[in-house]
This record gives C-alpha cells, structure tokens and sequence, in this order.
C-alpha cells in the first residue's frame, strides 16, 4: 500500500467506527486487510483499497473497517473477569438476568458466560444479547462452531466434552446453552440507544482501540444501557472516568464497575 | 523450578515441547516411551506431563493407569497431546485420569493456558 492508501484506510476506520489504527501501522495493517482482499477477490490490498476509494464502494469499505477491527478471540479470556461478572449478578430475582456483549466477536465470550451461568445452577437465567461491528463475525457467533483450534484457546478439556458436540471435525455448542442468546450487528457510534437495558454490559478489549472521541461516544452509549445498579465491564488495563459516567469500581474485579446508587436513585 | 516431564516417541514434538516449556519457565525431562516415563517417575514425581496418546511399549492411558497407581502417582498434572481431537477420545483421557487434552499441533499459548487449566503453573 501506497502511503496515501494507507492514510485513506486510517481515516475511513476512524470515521465509520472510531477505530485508531495509531498501533496497526505497516506490517499490521497488511496482515489484516491481506484475508480481505483474498476474500472479495483481489490480487493485492492495494487493489481492494483502491476499489474502495475510488467507487465509493459502501460494501468494501464497510469489509475493510471490520477487516481491521480488533477480534475478540478466545473462550474465558481473562477468566477471573467471568467469576466476577456472575458474582456481581443480582441474586434471587425472579426476572432474567439481561447481559449484553457489545464487541462479541466471533462468539466466545457471549459462550463463555452462557456455560459459567449453567454450571452455577443458583444463578437465575439469562438472556444474552451478542453484538458486534462486524456481521462475518456475528455470522459465525451465531452458529456456534469452532476450530479444533478455537477450542483449545481458553476451554478446558471438562468444558468441551460437558458443553459441546462433535460435527465433523469441529465442535459446535450445545443447544442448551444456546437457549436465550440473540446476535445483531452493531455499530456502537451509530445505532442510538434503544429500550433494552441490560444487568451486565461488557465492552472489553474495545476502547483500547478507539480514538479518544470515539471511546467517549462508546462508553456513553454502554453505561446509558444499564439498568439501575447494573455492571460494566471493560477490559483490566482499560483507563475510564468512572465516577463522570455515574459508575463506581467494584473492589477486587479490575474492569468491573457497577453504576453508583445515586444514579440508580434517579433512574 | 517445576519439572515437566514430556513422554511422546517422536522427537521433534518432544524438542518443540521442550523449548515452549523452557520459556514458561519448567525444567524439561523427556522420555520416548511409557516404560522410560514409568522410570523417571519413580525416581521422582514431576510437577506436571505431556502424555502421548500413540506410543510403543505402552500406551498413553496404561501409563497414565499405572502411574496412577504408584506412590505419589496421583501428584502430576496429566496433560494428553493427541491428533486425534473426537470428543470420545477426550472424554476417554479425562476418565483415565488425565488433568486436560491438548489437540496436536499446538503453540506456546496453548500449552501455557492447558497447564494454567491443569493447575500446574
């Protein structure tokens, strides 16, 4: 890529959705788009930027941008995080409890939360909501499928043979677990904020990769979706300003912030 | 330091096994069947192993079943390495006794996260 191409790839990322490739210069960069451009049929990323920006291709650009996202990978990633979140679930509530994934991925975490919570039988049931800017990645999220791979990247043994099923070579979850989820793509510096609010909203290994206005508008959008009391989590080494959103840490659970009971009182 | 022992008839697994294990910080001892691993056991119980499934002599379950049964044989964090990856061969290592399944190839961060999984770091 030709460093005006490479400019055009920046810009077009932080518009559509805030991302900040300060960190995916040079070889990055190309290890990213490289599958895209194999993928729409292109001999170089060259080729496939240049398609992109000279035809105003909605479609490519959008292929691009997700191209560059940073996936979320991996089952229990950071697994002390995943004890915490169903330890600070409401208990005893007759109502499910509401969760909502905002940069899913293909999958893992919305999974990995659906087995904790099986495996915790005390805890009420759940509804989880997966969403991500990437439609390939919910796609995939949505059948449940993984490499022999995937799976070996944070679930163990017990765990694969209890919560999946063998297809062919790979491993699908099991339909029990796959009961209450639901999967859309989303845009968090676009779609406007609806009616659903959640007991637990996770952005993790999200904001890290955004430009500072764009980590503003996301943070904003994730917190105004909590309920009264409701827990918000971002990733361990992530720097927000907490008590400006309404949202007081949760001692011992790096990330964890649960919205301060003023706030609550007004909502 | 933990010891890691790495049982597997081929060698280049057991070279690949040792560096990675190397640089998460075990002290690596290696045997090329369920025999020589049974011996080394014997002479003192390693922290953790890398069970092959395939060997000569002995297969990974029976060495997994006698080692069981030695004294100080139920101390090692038992990790199976198999290509085959069906959820029968899994459910099968994990009712012979072993700790975790590791899917042959596998890569530094696999191995450190089925040891953490294992409880052996």
């Amino acid at each position: 890529m030709t460093p005006r191409e490479r400019e055009f790839v920046a810009a077009l990322c932080a518009e559509r959705a805030g991302l900040s490739l300060e960190h995916r210069r040079g070889y990055l960069m190309d290890s990213a788009l490289a599958p895209v451009a194999r993928r729409e049929g292109y001999l170089s990323i060259s080729e496939l930027v240049r398609a992109a920006r000279d035809r105003a291709d909605e479609r490519l650009s959008w292929a691009i941008v997700e191209g560059l996202a940073p996936p979320q990978t991996g089952f229990f990633r950071d697994p002390e995080v995943f004890a915490a979140v169903v330890d600070a679930l409401p208990a005893g509530r007759a109502e499910p409890i509401r969760i909502w994934s905002a940069a899913c991925g293909s999958g893992q975490e919305v999974y990995s939360l659906a087995m904790l919570l099986a495996e915790r039988a005390a805890v009420p049931a759940a509804e989880i909501f997966g969403s991500d800017l990437s439609q390939r990645l919910v796609d995939k999220a949505k059948t449940g499928l993984y490499s022999a791979f995937e799976v070996q990247q944070g679930l163990s043994a017990r765990r694969l043979v209890h919560h999946f099923e063998q297809q062919g070579e790979s491993f699908a979850v099991a339909p029990r677990l796959r009961q209450g989820l639901r999967w859309r793509r989303a845009n968090l510096l676009d779609d406007a904020p609806g009616p659903d609010r959640y007991d637990v909203v996770l952005g993790r290994y999200l904001l890290g990769a955004m430009t500072r206005p764009a980590r503003t508008r996301a943070l904003a959008r994730l917190t105004a979706a909590l309920k009264p009391g409701g827990c918000l989590v971002v990733s361990p080494n992530d720097v927000i300003a907490a008590y400006a959103l309404g949202l007081e840490p949760i001692c011992g659970a790096p990330g964890l912030f649960r919205q301060s009971a003023s706030v609550a009182a007004a909502a | 330091m933990k010891t890691c022992l790495v049982v597997d008839d081929s060698r280049v697994i057991r070279k690949v096994a040792r560096h990675i294990l190397e640089e998460l910080g075990y002290r690596v001892a290696e045997a090329g069947d369920g025999a020589e691993a049974l011996a080394h056991c014997r002479s003192g119980m390693p922290e953790a192993i890398l069970l092959d499934w395939r060997m000569p002599v002995m297969t990974g379950p029976e060495f997994l079943r006698r080692l069981r049964v030695e004294p100080g044989g139920g101390d090692p964090k038992v990790i199976f390495c198999s290509v085959e990856c069906e959820l029968g061969r899994i459910r099968e290592a994990l009712e012979a006794g072993a700790d975790e399944f590791m899917i042959k190839p596998f890569d530094a961060e696999i191995v450190a996260g089925k040891l953490q999984a294992a409880g052996a770091q």
